[in-house]
C-alpha cells in the first residue's frame, strides 16, 4: 500500500492504495465519484476521461499513485457549486448530446479540453478531437453540435468556464 | 423538422415540443446511478472464469488452490449449480420446423458441467473480497480441458461431419422453418421476364452498449427476499425468467431493479447466466455479490446480432413489376439459444420480406444453426435490418440489370396509400404508410438530380462517387399478444402503466417499459403534461423496479411509446373518467355536461370549473365526494395490448466517395425521411435516428465480428480489432419526418422510432458503395465494406479502373 | 493487474539502480502501452519504476542545429512545441496523429520507441529522419535501434534518455490508420536528410524498414510521379484481418506518394 495525496475537484484527499490501483478505481471505489465510467479495457473508449492538471487523460490508463500531488477534475467538479452547469454541460443538454449518458462524462471532459486547446473549432476539428471517445447512442451528430456550441459559450462566458 | 405546422405543440412541454431532457442533469453532472455505481454493505465481488476454448470437454475442475487464495470467499462450478437444482436459462420463443417438429432446445446451464461450447462459456465463479482478488484466484482454478474441433459459420456447421455443438441437435440444426406460399412463388418465377439473384451475408455484430453488463445479487436472510440489480432493458422479464424458470423464486420474493442503464440495443433484453449466478450465490455465501463485465468479457458473453447467410431471387415481369421473391437463409444461433433468438430470423425477419412493395408471392426458408460461437439474438432492428438489406440490395441490383432508374423501379412497386390496410403475403397487415412521399422528400433533400454532376466532379478528383437508397419498413410496437402467442412466444407482449395522482396535484407514472437512452422521463411526462394540462415539473416517471412498477415487458422493438405510452394513455383515460365523475358531483352537474380541457373540468356552457388538482385533492380528502358511487383516490392502472404491429417506414439516401487507391469509403451525405406516425418530441426522435443510422453505417463499413474458422477464437475481441464508429467516421445527417399517416390503431398514433436508422442504414450505405463501384462491373460486396475489401474488389474487378 | 511495487525516483542514477536491483522491474513512462498490458495480465513485473519525476529525461531543445527530445516528452508536447514546429514541423504533425488527444497527453516518445510496436508512428520518424537514440549507456543510430517486432537493441537495464534528430530538408509523413485501433496499418515518412532522401516504412512489416528503390527514385526526382510503378514485395509483410500483405504493399506505395506530396507542399 502506498499513500497518495491529491486534489480532487478542489478538495485535498489522501488515500492508501495498491500500486496497481488505477486512477479511475481511486475515484470510483475509494472516493465514491462514480460519474467517471469504465467502458473498455484497452484504453480506447474515453468513458473514463478526467482532467489531470487541466489536461484530459484516460483515468483507466493512469495509476492512482501517478496522480500524487496533482489536481484532478472529474465530471462532478465541472458544474458550479450552486448547480449551474458548465457551458459545455449546458450545451450538451441544449443540443441533446447524450442519450444513455454513459459516455457523457468522458465526452464532456474531453470536449472541455478540446475547446480550451483550440482557438477555433469547426465540425472537422471537433470530430477528430473526439477520436478517443466512443458513443454508441447518439451517432455523434448532436455531440458535435453541442461541442461547437459549448466551445462558443466557453469563449463568451470565460468566468464560468474558468470555474472548472 | 416537422412539415406539418398544424401539429405544433399546444404548449412548450406538450406533444410535439422538443422538450429538453429531464434526465440530463444527473447524467451531465456525474450523478447517474448505473449498476456498477451501486455498492451494497458487506458486498463481495465475483469473477467469472470463462472458457478459453470454443469447444472442449472438461474432465475436471480443481478449485482447491483458488479457495486458499487471499480474500476468496467461495468458488462454485457447474456441479454446485446442479446440486442446487438450478435450471438452465430458458428460451422465450418456440419455433416449429416445416414438418411440425419443435425446434431443438439444448440446455443452457449458467455454469457448464462437462463441456464448453464457445469461447467465453461460463466455467466457474470466484467470489472474493475484491475484484482483483477474485481475478488473482481465478488463475489458480485448474480446469482439465480436452480441446475438440469447432465450427463457427452456419454453412460449415450444416456440412456432413461438422463438429456437433450439442449431441441432440443432429447436423447442428435447430429448426428448418418456412413462411409463405411456395407454389404461388414458384408459379411467379415460372412466368417471370427477368430474375435477379443475389447471395449475401449479413455480418455478425457485437452490440457494444457503452456500459458493460453488471449485476448485483443480494439475499435478505430475515425476510427471505432476493434483490437483483442488473443492466437490463426489462426487469420484469428477468424476474419472470430467472425467478420462475432458473432459480425457482416466486415473484413476491424477488425484486429486480434496472437502474440507469448505459445503452442496450437489444443486448440487455436477455436473461444472462451472471444474473442467476450472483442471485443464487448471494444466498449461499450470505453476502451481496457484485459482478461487472470487463469489455473483453462483453465481447464473448453479450449476445451478438445478425449473422445470416442468404440466397435470394427476385422475379420481375417485363415492366419491372415484382412477381415473386424466394429467400433461403441460414441463421447462426451461436452455441445456445438466447432468450428471443429463434424469433429473430423468423417472425421478425421473413414477415418483413414484402418491404414496401406489392410483391404478390413470397416464400422464405430459414434454417437456424448451432455453432461454437457466442449466442446471437436481437440487436437494434433484429431481423428487420436483415430483411431490409436483402430486399433493398436485390431491388437495387434488379434496377441495374434492367436499366431502370432505381427510384423508378421502386415507385412501380410501392404499395400505394390507397391500398392500405394492406395484407402482405408474409402474414402482416400494414395499417398505413405513404412510401412514395418519403422517397420524394428524401430525393429532394439530397438533390438527386444533381448527383451526376457531383459524380463527374468526384471523378475529376480521382474519386468514385455513388448514391444509394433504401426504402424500409419495419414491424414495431411488439406485439399483439395473441398473434405472438400463436407464433410461438412464451410470454405476453402488452405493457402496463399506472398513473397516480397525488393529493396536491402532482403525478407519478409507473411504466413497465425501460429507458436506457430513449428519454422516457421526458417524453412520457410530455404525454401526461399534455393530457392533464399540468406543468411537466409536476410529473415523475418511474421505471425499472419490479417493486414499484406493477408489471412490464420492457423496452425493445421500438415499443416503448407505441405500447408503453399507450398503456399510460389508457390509464390517463381512466383517471379522467373518474375525475369527471368527481367533478360532476362537486360542481353539482350531470357527468355528461362536464368537459375536460387544458387541465380544467368545466360545466359546459358555464364558467363553473375545477382544476384537475382540485379534483385530485377531493379524491383524497373526500369530504365532498360521491362516496356511494366511487372509491376515494385517483390512481389508475392499465394494460395495453396492441391490436397490430406498427409500421414505421421511410427512405434513407447516402452518397459516398471511394478512394480507389486505398479502398476507403467516406460518407459525404446522408438523408433520412421517416414516417413514425405522430411525434411526441422531435429532438428525441431525431437523436434516435442519428444513433441508429450510425449503427447501420457501422455494420456497412466497419463492424464485423470475426472468428477464426479453425479454432473458434474470437479475432475481434476488443476495440483494437472490432471497429466501432467514431465521430470522425461519420458525417452530420439531414433527418426529417412527416406525420401525415399516424398509426391507425393505437391511441397516440405513434409508430416507434428506435430502430429505423439501423434498419435502413446498412442497406442504404451498401447500395451507395455498390453504385460507386458499378462502373467497374462490381455487382455486390459483402459487409463491411472495409478499405481492404473495397480495394480488393477494385483489383479483381472485370472492368479496370480508368487510367488517371 | 498483478500486484507490484511502485517507485518514483527523481534521478536517472536512481532509476538505473532500481532497474538493476529489482528482480523483474519494469519502467513506466506514459503507461499508455504498459498499463493496458498489465491490465490484461500479459506481464507480471515485481516492481514498476516511474520515469515521470526524472527531470533530466524530459523536454525539447535545439542542439547543434538539430532537435533533441527527452525520452519522457509526451506526444502532445512534441505536437505543440514551437521548437519542433520550427525545426521539423512534420514531426509535430506525426506526433499529433498518434492515438487520440488523451493518449497524446500521457504517452511518450521513449515509451513508444522502446515498445517498438510494428504499427507505431515514431519508428518511421526516427529511421526516416536518421535520428540517434541516446541511452544511459551509449548512443544508437535509429536503424540499429529497432531490431524486430516489439524488440529493440536495448539491454535489460538500459534506459532511453533522449532522441536526437538532425535538421532535415523536406519531410512528409502519410499514415493509413487501422480503422479500429487507429495505429498505423502503414505509415511512410519521406525526408531529405544530409542531402540524401530517406524513405522509412512502419506498420507494413514486422519492424520499421527503409525502402531503397523509392529513395533512389526520389533522389533524382523528388515528386510523387517518380514513384509510379514502384512496389514493395508483399512477401514478409504483415497480414491481419484488416489488411492483407498485398494490401499493405499497395498502401506503402500510395502512402509514399502522399508523403512526397506533403513534403513537397
Ligand atoms: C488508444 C491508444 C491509441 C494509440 N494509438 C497509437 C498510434 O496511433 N500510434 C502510435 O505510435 N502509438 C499509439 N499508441 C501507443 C502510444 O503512443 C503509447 O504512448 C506508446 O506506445 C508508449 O508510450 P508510453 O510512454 O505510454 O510508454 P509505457 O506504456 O509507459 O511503456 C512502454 C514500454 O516501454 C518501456 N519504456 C518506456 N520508457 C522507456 C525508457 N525511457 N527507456 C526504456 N524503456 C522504456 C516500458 O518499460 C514499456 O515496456 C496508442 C495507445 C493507446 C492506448
Ligand atoms: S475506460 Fe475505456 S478508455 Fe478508459
Ligand atoms: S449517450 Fe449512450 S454511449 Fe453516448
Amino acid at each position: 500500500m502506498t499513500s497518495v495525496s491529491l486534489k480532487v475537484n478542489g478538495k485535498s484527499v489522501t488515500r492508501e492504495v495498491e500500486g496497481r490501483t488505477l486512477l479511475v478505481q481511486l475515484l470510483r471505489d475509494h472516493l465514491g465519484l462514480t460519474g467517471t465510467h469504465v467502458g473498455c479495457d484497452t484504453s480506447q473508449c474515453g468513458a473514463c476521461v478526467v482532467h489531470v492538471d487541466g489536461e484530459s487523460i484516460k483515468s483507466c490508463t493512469m495509476l492512482a499513485v501517478q496522480a500524487n500531488g496533482l489536481e484532478v477534475t472529474t465530471i462532478e467538479g465541472l458544474a458550479a457549486a450552486d448547480g449551474t452547469l458548465h457551458p459545455m454541460q449546458a450545451a450538451f443538454r441544449e443540443h441533446h448530446g447524450l442519450q444513455c449518458g454513459y459516455c457523457t462524462p468522458g465526452m464532456v471532459m474531453s470536449a472541455v479540453d478540446l475547446a480550451k486547446s483550440h482557438e477555433h473549432l469547426d465540425e472537422k476539428t471537433v470530430r477528430e478531437g473526439l477520436e478517443g471517445n466512443i458513443c454508441r447512442c447518439t451517432g455523434y451528430h448532436n455531440i458535435v453540435k453541442a461541442v461547437l456550441a459549448g466551445a462558443e459559450a466557453m469563449r463568451s462566458q470565460p468566468a464560468q468556464a474558468a470555474a472548472e | 423538422m416537422s412539415n406539418s405546422p398544424a401539429n405544433a405543440p399546444v404548449n412548450a412541454t406538450g406533444i410535439g415540443a422538443s422538450v429538453k431532457r429531464r434526465e440530463d442533469f444527473r447524467f451531465l453532472t456525474g450523478q447517474g446511478t448505473y449498476t456498477d455505481d451501486i455498492n451494497r454493505p458487506n458486498q463481495t465481488h465475483a469473477y467469472i472464469l470463462r472458457s478459453p476454448y470454443a469447444h472442449a470437454r472438461i474432465n475436471g475442475i480443481d478449485t482447491a488452490a483458488a479457495l486458499e487464495a487471499p480474500g476468496v470467499v467461495a468458488v462454485f462450478t457447474g456441479k454446485d449449480i446442479a446440486a442446487d437444482k438450478v435450471n438452465g436459462l430458458p428460451c422465450g420463443w418456440l419455433i416449429h420446423s416445416k414438418d411440425g417438429s419443435p425446434m431443438v432446445e439444448p440446455p443452457h446451464p449458467p455454469l457448464v458441467l462437462d463441456k464448453v461450447v464457445h469461447v467465453g462459456d461460463q466455467v466457474a465463479v470466484i467470489i472474493a473480497e475484491t475484484c482483483e482478488q477474485a481475478k488473482d484466484a481465478a488463475e489458480l482454478v485448474m480446469v482439465d480441458y480436452d480441446e475438440l474441433p469447432a465450427v463457427t459459420t452456419s454453412p460449415e456447421a450444416l456440412k456432413d461431419g461438422a463438429p456437433l455443438v450439442h449431441d441432440q441437435a443432429t447436423g447442428n440444426l435447430c429448426y428448418d422453418w418456412h413462411l409463405g406460399d411456395k407454389a404461388a412463388t414458384d408459379a411467379a418465377f415460372a412466368k417471370a421476364a427477368h430474375v435477379t439473384k443475389l447471395d449475401l451475408i449479413n455480418n455478425r455484430l457485437v452490440p457494444n452498449a457503452m456500459e458493460p453488463r453488471a449485476a448485483i445479487g443480494e439475499f435478505d436472510r430475515a425476510t427471505g427476499d432476493y434483490t437483483l440489480w442488473t443492466t437490463s432493458q426489462n426487469p420484469h422479464v428477468i424476474r419472470l425468467l430467472m425467478g420462475a424458470f432458473v432459480l425457482g423464486i416466486p415473484e413476491h420474493k424477488l425484486r429486480v431493479i434496472a437502474p440507469d442503464v448505459g445503452g442496450g440495443f437489444g443486448s440487455k433484453i436477455y436473461h444472462y447466466a451472471e444474473e442467476a449466478i450472483v442471485t443464487w450465490a448471494s444466498r449461499k455465501i450470505g453476502r451481496p455479490i457484485k459482478w461487472v463485465a470487463e469489455r473483453s468479457e462483453s465481447f464473448v458473453s453479450d449476445a451478438h446480432g445478425r449473422d445470416h447467410v442468404t440466397h435470394a431471387e427476385l422475379a420481375l415481369d417485363a415492366d419491372g413489376k415484382f412477381l415473386g421473391l424466394r429467400v433461403q437463409t441460414l441463421a447462426n444461433m451461436g452455441a445456445y439459444l438466447s432468450t428471443f433468438a429463434p424469433s429473430i430470423p423468423t417472425y421478425l425477419y421473413a414477415t418483413l420480406l414484402a418491404g414496401q412493395y406489392t410483391t404478390p408471392a413470397i416464400y422464405a426458408e430459414v434454417k437456424a444453426v448451432f455453432t461454437h460461437t457466442v449466442p446471437v439474438d436481437a440487436y437494434r432492428g433484429a431481423g428487420r435490418p436483415e430483411a431490409c438489406y436483402l430486399i433493398e440490395r436485390i431491388v437495387e441490383n434488379a434496377a441495374r440489370e434492367l436499366g431502370i432508374d432505381k427510384t423508378e423501379l421502386r415507385r412501380r412497386n410501392f404499395i400505394p396509400p390507397s391500398a392500405m390496410p394492406y395484407d402482405t403475403p408474409v402474414a402482416l397487415q400494414y395499417d398505413c404508410g405513404m412510401f412514395e412521399k418519403c422517397l420524394d422528400q428524401a430525393l429532394n433533400l439530397i438533390d438527386y438530380k444533381g448527383f451526376p454532376a457531383r459524380k463527374a466532379e468526384a471523378k475529376a478528383r480521382g474519386k468514385l462517387r455513388g448514391i444509394g437508397l433504401a426504402s424500409y419498413i419495419e414491424a414495431c410496437g411488439i406485439a399483439p399478444s395473441n398473434v405472438a402467442g400463436a407464433l410461438g412466444a412464451r410470454a405476453g407482449l402488452y405493457e402496463s402503466g399506472e398513473v397516480r395522482f397525488h393529493p396536491t396535484g402532482s403525478v407519478t407514472v409507473f411504466t413497465g417499459s425501460h429507458s436506457h437512452g430513449q428519454s422516457h422521463e421526458t417524453t412520457f411526462a410530455q404525454l401526461v403534461s399534455d393530457r392533464f394540462g399540468i406543468p411537466i415539473e409536476n410529473v415523475e416517471i418511474v421505471h425499472g423496479d419490479t417493486s414499484k412498477v406493477p408489471f412490464g415487458m420492457g423496452t425493445y422493438g421500438s415499443r416503448s411509446l407505441a405500447v408503453g405510452g399507450s398503456a399510460i394513455s389508457k390509464a390517463m383515460d381512466k383517471v379522467v373518467n373518474k375525475a369527471k365523475k368527481i367533478a360532476a358531483h362537486m360542481l353539482e352537474a350531470a357527468e355528461t355536461d362536464i368537459v375536460f380541457e387544458q387541465g380544467k373540468f368545466t360545466v359546459a356552457g358555464t364558467d363553473r370549473s375545477l382544476t384537475i388538482g382540485d379534483v385530485a385533492l377531493s379524491a383524497y380528502v373526500p369530504h365532498n365526494f360521491p362516496l356511494d358511487e366511487l372509491e376515494p383516490g385517483l390512481d389508475e392502472q392499465a394494460f395495453y395490448d396492441p391490436k397490430n404491429f406498427t409500421y414505421p417506414n421511410g427512405t434513407q439516401i447516402a452518397e459516398v466517395e471511394i478512394d480507389p487507391e486505398t479502398g476507403v469509403v467516406r460518407i459525404e451525405k446522408f438523408v433520412a425521411v421517416d414516417d413514425f406516425g405522430r411525434v411526441i418530441n422531435p429532438m428525441v426522435v431525431e437523436g434516435q435516428v442519428h444513433g441508429g443510422i450510425v449503427q447501420g453505417i457501422g455494420q456497412a463499413l466497419m463492424e464485423n465480428c470475426v472468428y477464426d474458422p479453425q479454432t473458434g477464437q474470437l479475432l475481434t475481441g476488443s476495440y483494437m480489432d472490432y471497429c466501432m464508429p467514431r465521430a470522425d467516421d461519420v458525417p452530420s445527417f439531414i433527418v426529417q419526418y412527416h406525420e401525415e399517416a399516424p398509426c391507425t390503431h393505437n391511441p397516440l398514433g405513434v409508430k416507434g422510432c428506435g430502430e429505423a436508422g439501423a434498419i435502413g442504414g446498412s442497406a442504404t450505405v451498401m447500395n451507395a458503395v455498390v453504385d460507386a463501384l458499378a462502373d467497374l462491373g462490381i455487382k455486390h460486396l459483402d459487409m463491411p465494406a472495409t478499405p481492404l475489401r473495397v480495394w480488393r474488389a477494385i483489383q479483381d474487378a472485370s472492368v479496370p479502373l480508368a487510367a488517371e | 493487474m498483478y500486484a507490484f511495487e511502485y517507485h518514483r525516483p527523481t534521478s536517472l542514477s536512481e532509476v538505473t539502480g532500481l532497474v538493476s536491483g529489482k528482480e523483474d522491474a519494469k519502467i513506466i513512462a506514459g503507461g499508455q502501452t504498459l498499463i493496458p498490458t498489465l491490465k490484461q495480465r500479459l506481464a507480471q513485473p515485481s516492481d514498476v519504476i516511474d520515469l515521470g519525476a526524472v527531470a533530466e529525461l524530459h523536454g525539447i531543445r535545439e542542439e547543434g542545429g538539430g532537435l533533441v527530445i527527452g525520452a519522457t516528452t509526451k506526444h502532445a508536447e512534441v505536437a505543440g512545441s514551437d521548437i519542433v514546429r520550427r525545426l521539423i514541423p512534420e514531426l509535430a504533425e506525426l506526433a499529433n496523429g498518434i492515438g487520440d488527444a488523451q493518449v497524446r497527453n500521457r504517452g511518450t516518445l521513449g515509451g513508444s520507441i522502446c515498445n517498438n510496436d510494428p504499427s507505431a508512428d515514431y519508428p518511421a520518424a526516427l529511421v526516416g529522419l536518421n535520428a540517434t537514440v541516446h541511452t544511459n549507456k551509449r548512443t544508437i543510430p535509429a536503424e540499429e535501434f529497432f531490431t524486430g517486432m516489439f524488440e529493440t537493441a536495448l539491454e535489460l537495464d538500459e534506459i532511453v534518455t533522449a532522441v536526437a534528430f538532425p535538421k532535415p530538408g523536406r519531410v512528409g509523413y502519410a499514415k493509413f490508420p487501422n480503422p479500429a485501433s487507429r495505429y498505423a496499418t502503414v505509415g511512410v515518412l519521406v525526408a531529405e536528410v544530409d542531402g540524401a532522401v530517406r524513405v522509412a516504412v512502419t506498420g507494413a512489416g514486422p519492424v520499421v524498414f527503409r525502402w531503397p528503390e523509392a529513395e533512389q527514385a526520389l533522389s533524382s526526382n523528388f515528386s510523387a510521379a517518380a514513384l509510379n510503378g514502384l512496389t514493395v514485395d508483399a512477401d514478409g509483410l504483415n497480414a491481419d484481418i484488416h489488411a492483407s500483405a498485398e494490401y499493405r504493399a499497395n498502401l506503402v506505395a500510395v502512402m509514399a506518394k502522399r508523403a512526397v506530396v506533403r513534403a513537397a507542399g
